[in-house]
């Protein structure tokens, strides 16, 4: 079970958390001005990277918020995580 | 002779305190400090077990974890289906008997150990409390840090149990660690004397200082009751035990030499060291017993217990020995399957001649003989033979070198694909006196080097662990969070069936004098259509929205418009996924211009509320919203019905009620039988309804009142089915029910409630994806069985043609189907491609006990123009 670095609270255990998947994915400023195209591969699209990787956690189960860590997918190993606005990870 | 108690001596029992068991139904003596092994062996039990497959008889094998024959079910004075027998402690009056490596579980329910569960966390976890854990273990304490020493057996070889009292120091002796996880997580199971405890340890740092196994030789009838793992020997005779009087040792090194000075020492006899190892010999070592440099042993004689040795010279010589005792070692293996379970690297290293650790995670280290100091002989795996038939290798799955050969001539040649052909290594000793001269043996039998592929790979738990283990005392009530209204007690006290909705326990029926559950509903729904019935709706989500951007914000989490909505009103709205399907419904009351109560289904409000937050925190920081839960909070009575009015009157109220001060979809604030409350008139059932919605520590006060002042008018408590009838009649979906992540409101036929000049929500774009728009979607329809005493099951097929012919394409699936009272017969919601272009038409619902011709119908057939719920 990871340990998620949460930025507010410290290290905490996995189970507190839930994934929000790749980070940095903005929702489109005018979604009705993409092509179904574009709209599918902002929906439905992601990386899937072998090593670093930028994601969004969710502290459900403690101070319920939102923040961005970097993790190796490979080691599962985290880089220090900062909150959001402290700039992007 | 066979292996018996020496006359004195043994460490690790005391002769002080006699204690007895039972064994297959006889009685035997033991010391306290015996293992049910060690006292098997003092007693000179001859082939107590059996191997599972042949049926062979088999003798205990070892002294510890590695145990592939003596495995047995202890029935008193714990159940537990099956165990190595040397890792147990014989308890006094212990019942046990042999399992031929299978367990079985008992027709009722047996009585485990008492189970608790503890976390821990430590500086440093140490898995071995021999030399090479016991020091890093006490340096760490000595410089403050909180360690655990976690030791599988009741004491060590060095008696650290006794002497090692350093402060900061959990010292776990028979405990085991089942699995190592990310990030220094560690499960141990300790074997207290009174209970189980399962340790959740998270350690900053995790040493394995888990020793070696010894290794096997394979040879003809090498499974014969009477031959042991040669270091087995010297463990027993800690225990008072001398495993034969007259002994021959084949080894492959020089270590099993200790193990012949140790029997020499007791009081037994050596009568030959075969040794295959080539290593120059220490004089000294030979003194005990005659060295047979190069023999093999090539068989064994005897009926249920070793009667005498065959041996081989390296020209060809034959001799043949008596003896009792077959000790038998090819060498030391690194113990690393916990290693191995959580990514730790292996490479074969041909100075030790064994498998030993590369890379692994940076919280984990290996020390000692479990990092590969071992001193091994040059590999000696199996004596060759014309026939290897009886060359055991995995004695638990009965598996022989011919059995490798023959997956290896068939073409298999990874260890992995060998393992899953011929079972080795996955019965519950794991393989560990199997794995590596199976890899070993393929190796070989393909022609590469030692080492060019390792043992197949092992997963936690590195020990069978009863499940009952596991769930520890996370059972019954305490399995899962059980949420009760402030009504419940009233429930209980009525005799309500309840049904799980989510966490919640929810009345489903208020049955009365034992009707069954069809009347129960009938009677509940006859009530709300005509009288009155109430219904305990606090289970419902509800979330306040606070804040100056609360009606932005609710505009762009909803299909439709919340900002104009006036304070006052009530407006129902749907929520979907950036998918454009359909995520939940509830309502939304504008308690103030920045201030909303939103509902949700009862089990969505958790994701709703998530939600809600995900948007507001991650795209949307700049909007001024707050959102709580106030579930818990409110309590809500739902009275239903055309007497509704009369009974929220006669409960006594300062609001007044009447159709044109209290319309339909608005709330008030006011007092219902003396208490604060928030009227709503929202109906989920199509008839006159108000909801009342009070503070909780009022919510079962309320709710009898209400039940008293009903009682002149007919009240009746209804449940959640009857509850789900009356919305299907109306054609109300629940989302859940009778959606499934893949409808939209298109499909539901709910255009009305999508608002596409308002600007942007949460799955909008997603409406016009191409395939959002087809149009043989499946639509949500409703379904009038040609019968209408015919009920069709939900989750039902439905088919354009009765071809009769299978397969026969489908078009559709039946999401919701009841007996309906109010109108005379059986219906059913469906969800049906291309639907809502279908009413009128006939589908075919093809069940096993005949098709079952159905008509298309409107989705609502019970007062189709709401006059009842708007009254």
């Amino acid at each position: 079970m990871l340990l998620v670095p949460c930025p507010w609270c410290g290290p905490r255990e996995e189970i507190e958390f839930r994934y929000g998947g790749q980070a940095g994915i903005a929702y489109p400023s005018d979604p009705e001005a993409l092509s179904d195209e574009a709209w599918a591969d902002f929906l439905f699209l992601r990386d899937n990277p072998k090593g670093a990787f930028a994601e969004r956690w969710y502290h459900v189960a403690g101070c319920r918020r939102w923040f961005d860590a970097v993790r190796d997918t490979a080691t599962y190993a985290f880089e220090p995580s900062t909150p959001p606005d402290e700039g992007d990870p | 002779m066979t292996a018996r108690r020496t006359p004195s001596g043994g460490s690790g029992i005391d002769r002080a305190e006699p204690i007895s068991f039972t064994f297959d139904g006889e009685e035997v003596a033991a010391f306290v400090g015996d293992t049910i092994a060690s006292a098997i062996l003092a007693n000179g039990i001859e082939a107590p077990f059996r191997s599972p497959i042949l049926g062979r008889p088999r003798g205990v094998f070892s002294a510890g974890a590695e145990e592939p024959n003596a495995f047995v079910e202890i029935s008193e004075p714990w159940f537990e289906p099956i165990v190595a027998a040397t890792m147990v402690d014989v308890v006094d009056g212990m019942v046990v008997g042999s399992r031929p490596g299978v367990g079985r579980l008992r027709g009722y329910a047996p009585r485990g150990r008492p189970v608790e569960h503890r976390n821990a966390h430590v500086e440093l976890l140490v898995v071995g409390s021999g030399h090479d854990g016991f020091y890093p273990a006490r340096d760490a304490a000595a410089r403050g840090e909180r360690v655990m020493l976690v030791e599988q057996h009741r004491t060590t070889e060095r008696g650290a149990g006794g002497d090692f009292r350093a402060e900061g120091v959990t010292y776990l002796t028979r405990a085991t660690a089942l699995g190592l996880y990310d990030d220094g997580y560690v499960t141990v199971l300790e074997h207290a004397d009174e209970l189980d405890r399962l340790w959740h340890v998270r350690a900053r740092r995790v040493i394995l200082a888990t020793g070696a196994f010894e290794r096997s030789i394979a040879f003809a009838d090498n499974d014969r009751p009477g031959v042991m793992l040669s270091h087995a020997a010297s463990r027993y005779l800690e225990h008072g035990v001398l495993v034969g009087s007259r002994t021959v040792v084949f080894t492959a090194h020089a270590g099993a030499y200790g193990a012949a000075s140790n029997l020499v020492a007791h009081g037994g006899e050596v009568a030959a060291i075969a040794d295959v190892s080539g290593i120059e010999l220490d004089p000294g070592l030979a003194r005990d017993a005659e060295v047979l440099r190069g023999w093999v042993v090539s068989g064994t004689e005897g009926d249920r217990w070793l009667e005498a040795v065959d041996l081989e010279g390296p020209d060809g010589d034959r001799r043949t020995i008596e003896c009792d005792s077959l000790l038998v070692s090819g060498g030391w293996d690194p113990n690393l399957a916990l290693w191995r379970a959580i990514g730790g690297g292996l490479r074969f290293d041909d100075e030790v001649h064994a498998f030993v650790p590369t890379e692994g995670p940076p919280w984990l280290s290996v020390v000692g003989s479990a990092a590969g100091e071992v001193r091994n002989g040059a590999p000696y795996w199996f004596v060759p033979s014309e026939d290897t038939s009886r060359h055991f290798v995995d004695f638990q799955r009965d598996q022989t070198i011919a059995d490798i050969a023959d997956t290896v001539d068939a073409g298999l040649r990874s260890v992995e694909h060998v393992k899953r052909a011929t079972y080795i290594g996955t019965a519950i000793d794991q393989g560990r006196t199997s794995g590596v001269i199976t890899a070993e043996v393929v190796n070989a039998l393909l022609g590469e080097s030692p080492g060019w592929q390792g043992p197949s790979n092992a997963r936690p738990p590195a020990m069978p662990v009863p499940f009952a283990t596991l769930a520890g005392p996370f059972r019954g009530a305490l399995f899962d969070p059980i949420r009760t209204t402030p009504m419940h007690p009233w429930h209980v006290e009525r005799g309500a069936v309840f049904e799980n909705v989510g966490q919640w326990k929810r009345p489903w029926f208020f049955p009365r004098d034992g009707e069954p559950m069809e009347r129960a509903v009938e009677r509940e729904c006859l009530a709300v259509r005509t009288a009155v019935g109430a219904m305990d709706a606090s289970t419902l989500g509800k979330i306040e929205v606070v804040g100056a951007d609360a009606p932005a914000f609710l505009d762009r989490m909803y299909t439709n418009r919340m900002s104009n909505l006036a304070v006052g009103s009530i407006r129902y709205g749907l929520m979907l996924g950036l998918d454009g399907m359909v995520l939940d419904d509830g309502v939304a009351m504008r308690l103030a211009d920045d201030r909303y109560l939103v509902t949700t289904t009862t089990g969505g409000a958790a994701t709703v509320l998530d939600r809600f937050e995900e948007w507001l925190q991650t795209e949307w920081p700049d909007l001024h919203v707050y959102c709580t839960s106030v579930t818990e909070q409110w309590a809500v009575v739902a009275i239903n019905g055309p007497r509704a009015r009369e009974v929220v009157s006669a409960a006594g109220t300062d609001v007044d009620l009447s159709r044109e001060a209290f319309p339909f979809m608005t709330w008030r604030d006011g007092h219902v039988a003396g208490v604060h409350a928030r009227l709503a008139r929202v109906s989920f059932s199509g008839e006159l309804a108000y909801e009342l919605h009070v503070p909780a520590w009022h919510g079962l006060e309320v709710w009898e009142a209400v039940m008293a002042a009903g009682a002149p008018f007919g009240i009746e408590p209804y449940g959640t089915e009857a509850m789900h009838v009356l919305r299907a009649e109306k054609g109300y979906v629940i989302v859940g029910q009778d959606t499934d992540g893949s409808v939209t409101p298109h499909d539901l036929g709910m255009d009305w409630i999508v608002n596409r000049s308002k600007g942007d929500f949460v799955g909008r774009r997603s409406l016009r994806r191409s395939d959002v728009v087809r149009p043989d979607r499946k639509q949500l329809i409703g379904l009038f069985p040609a019968d209408g005493r015919t009920l069709l099951p939900e989750g039902a097929q439905l088919v354009p043609e009765d071809t009769g012919k299978i397969p026969m394409p489908l078009a559709g699936h039946v999401t919701s189907s009841y007996r309906s009272l109010a109108l005379g017969r059986t219906f059913a919601l469906a969800m049906l491609a291309g639907g809502h272009a279908m009413h009128g038409r006939t589908v075919y619902a093809p069940l096993p006990e005949g098709t079952v011709a159905c008509t298309v119908t409107s989705p609502m057939p019970y007062d189709p123009d709401g006059e009842r719920r708007d009254g």
